[in-house]
């Protein structure tokens, strides 16, 4: 039998998938294991995991390095891999905002400057509002930029809000909301199609079951 | 390279077998022509330049605009392939790159008979690769006719199209209840984006759906074209995920896949809709192969960049040097003649002339 590779992002919500998963019958027990080791598989199962950065799950998908995958829309939505979105996990729910300083109204008098590690869902937003902007591109601590008048606002995802609160910001849109999908290379899709449906329809069930 | 050149070769052979002329084009052409059909093509950067009279050039981005534009009207069949080389972005790089590029085109009145040979040939070309190939087969018709029968507006139905072609049913049922679609129809789009299948397994469910004359004459053309294709038939899988840009598609389309490769590797499909754009009032069908990709099929490189180093010294006559190499090459050995051993080449052998 040939193997489902599955790329799961590092971190809480790749771990809270993997529980998922092993309870819908692939479970690969080596993985809790305190190691260095990057693949993990279970033959019997007929699975393999990896991890790999949260933002390459899709250019693992895309490249059939993996069959499947599950990332975040806002990477789907960042990135626009070419794959196949076969289910809504429901998990790391989260929402795409626009958020800036607190009490300080937006005019669209100048060209208003946007901070955010999202620059195509940032362009694709304010270019449906018809909004001239400048994008500035960071890799981390978004926040920092409006304090710092570094830009007007950030485009970023906000889980609670906690973070915002505790820094005087607010959220002042919202783009979209956020969840973990699972995504399948489409290739892959075809040639491993009963694996793969099977693997979808139990991981589906349990979600709808709401047992994450 | 040498095995896709070798594919390449043997798909020509077999188009020429079944009439096929080859359509041969220069490296670019006037711009005009790929401008007014951006859309059709798969990017829509376009590298171009300015010729010395002043005319804006393309190097060719696509071979199909060419050959319609070049085909002649009137009756019977134009049929063409061509092996080229496009220009287009790489999504990967952002930057140009050189793509080897094999298909074919069949212009003219298009019945039963032309279609069922072109997807005979579609089947044969992915066979000369892999045996292991499977073929996507999908009629844009059927999913229009449901959209008609849901009332979709015309702005609504790319989205709908997007989300079918990404198989995403959590966002596309999400849809259907914006759009205020019936609740039938939207479970019917919902039905159609998840089936995968032979064709055997996957018709009696498409018609069940059948609503309107569309949908009734594009079920009856799929399986009718599936029929022809004999013992093929059993790597034809119905896929109605693979939605191309219906301004240019209409009816029957396909997609070609090898196991082993990330994405699709030829496609193809009606395009009767592009033919009405450039005023012409003909039908036709046709594939590309991306024979780029199938680099990634080859087997690893030969360890050896040959299969002798003859080592000489400054005092070995020349002459000897080169017959001995010679002698060499007699058995059906590569040979390279140096005086000492080349830094990052590989030999089967090493050997000294004296």
């Amino acid at each position: 039998m040939e193997f489902i590779n599955i790329a799961l992002p590092k971190g809480r919500l790749g771990e809270k998938v993997y529980r998922l998963f092993a309870e819908a019958g692939y479970p690969c027990p080596s993985i809790l294991e305190e190691n260095r080791k990057l693949v993990f598989e279970n033959k019997e199962k007929g699975v393999r995991y990896f991890w790999v950065k949260p933002t390459d799950v899709g250019i693992y998908v895309e490249r059939a390095a993996a069959d499947i995958g599950i990332a975040g829309k806002d990477i789907l939505l960042e990135y626009k891999p070419e794959v196949y979105e076969l289910a809504d996990l429901g998990v790391g729910r989260c929402r795409m905002c626009v958020a800036g300083k607190k009490g300080v109204h937006d005019s669209r008098e100048n060209t208003l400057r946007v901070a955010t590690k999202f620059p195509h869902i940032a362009k694709a937003y304010y270019s449906s509002l018809s909004r001239e902007i400048d994008i500035i591109k960071l890799h981390g601590s978004i926040e920092l930029a409006p304090l710092l008048g570094l830009s007007d606002v950030i485009v970023d995802i906000v889980e609670t809000g906690k973070t915002l609160l505790e820094n005087d910001l607010e959220v002042k849109d919202t783009i979209v909301p956020i969840s973990a999908r699972l995504i399948a290379n489409k290739v892959s899709y075809k040639f491993k199609h009963k694996e793969i449906t099977a693997l979808c329809q139990r991981v589906d069930a349990l979600c709808q079951e709401g047992k994450l | 390279m040498e095995g896709t050149e070798r594919i390449a070769g043997r798909l020509r052979e077999l188009y020429r077998q079944h009439g096929y002329v080859q359509y041969k084009m220069s490296k670019f052409e006037p711009y005009d022509l790929y401008g007014r059909n951006k859309d059709f093509l798969v990017s829509e950067r376009i590298l171009t330049f300015t010729d010395t009279d002043g005319r804006l050039m393309a190097l060719k981005p696509d071979v199909t605009l060419s050959i319609i534009k070049n085909a002649k009207g009137g009756g019977g069949l134009q049929k063409v392939y061509y092996h080229e080389n496009v220009y287009r972005v790489s999504s990967s790089t952002h930057g140009f790159r050189e793509i080897m590029q094999a298909g074919l085109e069949c212009l003219g009145e298009i019945d039963l008979t032309a279609m069922g040979e072109v997807l005979l040939l579609a089947a044969k070309s992915l066979e000369t690769v892999s045996g292991d190939y499977l073929l996507d087969v999908s009629h844009l018709g059927f999913a229009a006719g449901l959209l008609d029968a849901g009332d979709v507006a015309e702005a609504d139905r790319r989205e709908i199209l997007a989300r079918m072609g990404e198989k995403n049913v959590p966002a596309l049922a999400a849809r259907c209840r914006e759009l205020g679609l019936a609740e039938r129809v939207a479970a019917d789009l919902v039905g159609l984006t998840g089936l995968y299948g032979r064709p055997a397994e996957v018709l009696p469910a498409l018609r069940g759906m059948v609503r309107n004359d569309r949908m009734a004459a594009a079920l009856e053309e799929l399986e009718a074209v599936c029929a022809l294709l004999g013992d093929r038939g059993d790597h034809l899988r119905l896929d109605f995920s693979i939605v191309n840009d219906m301004r240019y598609y209409n009816g029957f389309i396909f997609r070609g896949y090898l196991p082993g490769l990330p994405s699709g590797v030829l496609a193809g499909g009606r395009y009767d809709n592009l033919l009405r754009k450039m005023d012409r009032q003909d039908a036709a069908i046709g594939f590309a192969v991306y024979l780029d990709l199938l680099e990634r099929l080859e087997q690893p490189k030969e360890r050896f960049d040959a299969d002798v180093l003859l080592l000489y010294q400054k005092d070995t006559p020349p002459a000897v040097v080169l017959q001995a190499a010679e002698e060499c090459r007699r058995q059906g050995r590569s040979v390279r003649v140096e005086r000492q051993a080349p830094e990052g080449l590989a030999f089967r052998t090493i050997q000294e002339v004296r």
